[in-house]
């Protein structure tokens, strides 16, 4: 029989060994959830080469410029909003946050490797998706450190967003409504269609979305070359903070 | 020699300090008067029926939920304010099933989840050990909704363990166990208490707190109705005697006046005879000595000590 010194020990590892450890698990979870990666992987790539090689909606030519920068931000809303939105929901249905509670891991420890797993699989994601782009004839123009901040921004708020729904609703409910609001502003987010064709209030509307700012404000880097409107980036800053303040306000870890 | 005086005060300090602990959810569930206190290097076992009130009171000393009123004090810490300095000393196996909440990533392998919690320790067992002791080498790959009931507690006590805690909070930790592994478990609990380790368990299970336990507190309805060694709580003179059966109405003055001092006889009900409070090999010689001197036949003569059983059920009847 094996002995063990069960002796007690010295308490918490340092902080970013349990940090690390905590992402690995985070990212390998993330990774291998069939539905998790159809959302974050095959979607997007599926909705990439459809929207640029099929005649569906009536875009600016070349297709696959118009069709990049609104995949993109799909991209960074299905990882950082849906994904965690449901995986985070159901860790806490399953009282996984709470057991975690009880180690020596903190909440910003949780919190930091949540996002770093995120920011891992969306640099995963938008790889691909360039490089598959590039393959159709993409050809980006503009300022690369616009992109990142748009990206990153994005992250921020979807991130809160996804946070606040897990945290506060039931499980279910935030695997139907996080389905919901993927689908939605995958309409109206200019991803399949520029929001110059909808009405003008239509159109104020959906530029205050933040997957519809998003798409926006890359648009106008990657196909024009020049810089984000402010409008969008003060959109997405908006929805990044009240989404941050809500979800630590009305975050419950059990 | 102040500063030893002080080292030798903390070593004896309880390691768990519980005084009148409330907890409401509603007018009857919650608790509304628990006090304990759990020393380290032994086990102390919260006895009571399903919905007693015993997990609030083991979740409140963890950290997991607020107290109404009243302190508890894990380590001289306070378990919510001080939660994140204590934290890395507990070891905590919550209750299995129930809610559904286990706890554990449903699609994670035992071996990863496992090495997950050893990474937040400083000084964690070794992993390989920890599945060789509990049995759960063959399940090591296994995901955590695919391993059975007493699987996925085996993995539960090691991750509660695997930090090498102070403090040890194992919420009913042989529910669903075959008995194999009941008595690996309680092997373990055995190592741990002589290791030193504080251990606060749950249970329901009258046989497990007796077999297992230094100090048994048995909660009832949100409050604590006794506690002590299970030999404390047994050795109550009422229960404990020699009774025999014979023809009703015999001259029991003659018979008090044959038996050790202090011991008394009454006929129960009519031809049922009980000699107490203490029974020895003279209190029976002198029984039967004297039933056969009276011509009359001791029939289904017992001696009994009373059980955790008993009293348990003598405490809790009242709530029934």
């Amino acid at each position: 029989m094996t002995t063990l010194d069960l002796a007690p020990g010295r308490g918490a590892a340092p902080r970013r060994r349990a940090y690390a450890a905590q992402t690995r698990m985070e990212l390998r979870l993330l990774l291998r959830n069939g539905e998790q990666l159809l959302l974050t992987m095959i979607i997007p790539i599926a909705l990439l080469v459809l929207f640029a090689k099929a005649p569906i909606a009536d875009v600016p030519k070349p297709r696959i410029d118009f069709v990049m920068p609104g995949i993109l931000g799909l991209a960074v809303m299905s990882t950082a909003f849906t994904g965690q939105a449901i995986g985070t929901g159901f860790e806490r249905r399953y009282g996984v946050l709470r057991r975690l509670s009880t180690t020596p891991l903190s909440r910003a420890g949780l919190l930091a490797a949540k996002t770093s797993a995120v920011v891992l699989v969306e640099t995963l994601q938008v790889g691909i998706l360039c490089a598959i782009g590039a393959a159709l004839g993409w050809s980006p123009h503009g300022n690369a450190g616009d992109v990142v901040g748009v990206l990153l921004l994005g992250t921020a708020c979807f991130s809160a967003l996804g946070l606040l729904m897990a945290g506060s609703l039931r499980a279910e409910a935030t695997l139907a409504g996080a389905n919901l609001l993927y689908l939605a502003q995958l309409g109206v987010g200019g991803v399949a269609f520029p929001l110059s064709d909808l009405s003008p209030s239509q159109r104020h509307l959906a530029e205050l979305l933040p997957l519809g700012a998003m798409s926006e404000g890359l648009r106008h880097v990657l196909n024009r070359g020049i810089g984000v409107p402010l409008h969008d980036w003060v959109t997405i800053a908006v929805w990044a903070v009240a989404g941050a303040v809500a979800a630590s306000r009305w975050f419950r870890w059990d | 020699m102040l500063l030893r005086g002080r080292a030798e005060t903390c070593r004896v300090a309880a390691a768990v300090e519980v005084n009148g602990l409330v907890r409401r959810y509603s007018p009857t569930a919650g608790i509304s008067d628990v006090s304990f206190t759990a020393p380290a290097g032994a086990v102390t076992a919260l006895l009571g029926r399903n919905g007693a009130g015993k997990t609030t009171t083991v979740e409140i000393c963890c950290g997991l939920r607020r107290a109404d009123s009243g302190q508890a004090r894990v380590l001289g810490l306070d378990p919510a304010r001080d939660h994140r300095k204590l934290a890395p000393r507990l070891g905590v196996m919550p209750q299995a099933g129930g809610s559904g909440a286990s706890g554990v990533y449903p699609s994670a392998r035992v071996e990863e989840v496992l090495a997950l919690y050893a990474a937040m320790y400083a000084d964690p067992l070794p992993v390989e050990d920890l599945l060789e002791r509990l049995d759960l080498r063959r399940v090591r790959r296994t995901t955590w909704r695919r391993l059975s009931g007493g699987e996925q507690q085996r993995v539960s006590l090691a991750l509660a363990l695997v930090g090498r805690p102070a403090v040890a909070f194992l919420d009913e930790p042989s529910a669903g166990l075959d008995v194999h592994a009941r008595h690996t478990t309680w092997e373990l609990v055995r190592e741990l208490r002589s290791a030193g380790v504080a251990i606060i368990l749950t249970t329901h299970d009258l046989a497990e707190a007796a077999v297992l336990a230094d100090a048994v507190v048995i909660i009832d309805a949100g409050r604590v109705v006794a506690s002590g060694s299970p030999a404390d709580l047994t050795r109550d003179a009422s229960a404990r005697g020699l009774r025999f059966e014979a023809p009703p109405g015999l001259p029991l003055g003659d018979l008090e006046a044959v038996l050790p001092d202090g011991a008394s006889a009454q006929e129960v009900r009519p031809g049922h005879y009980a000699v107490g409070p203490r029974v020895d090999p003279d209190t029976v010689a002198a029984v039967t000595a004297w039933c056969a001197k009276q011509g009359v036949l001791a029939d289904n003569l017992t001696t009994s000590s009373r059980s955790l059983e008993d009293v348990f059920l003598a405490l809790t009847a009242e709530s029934s």
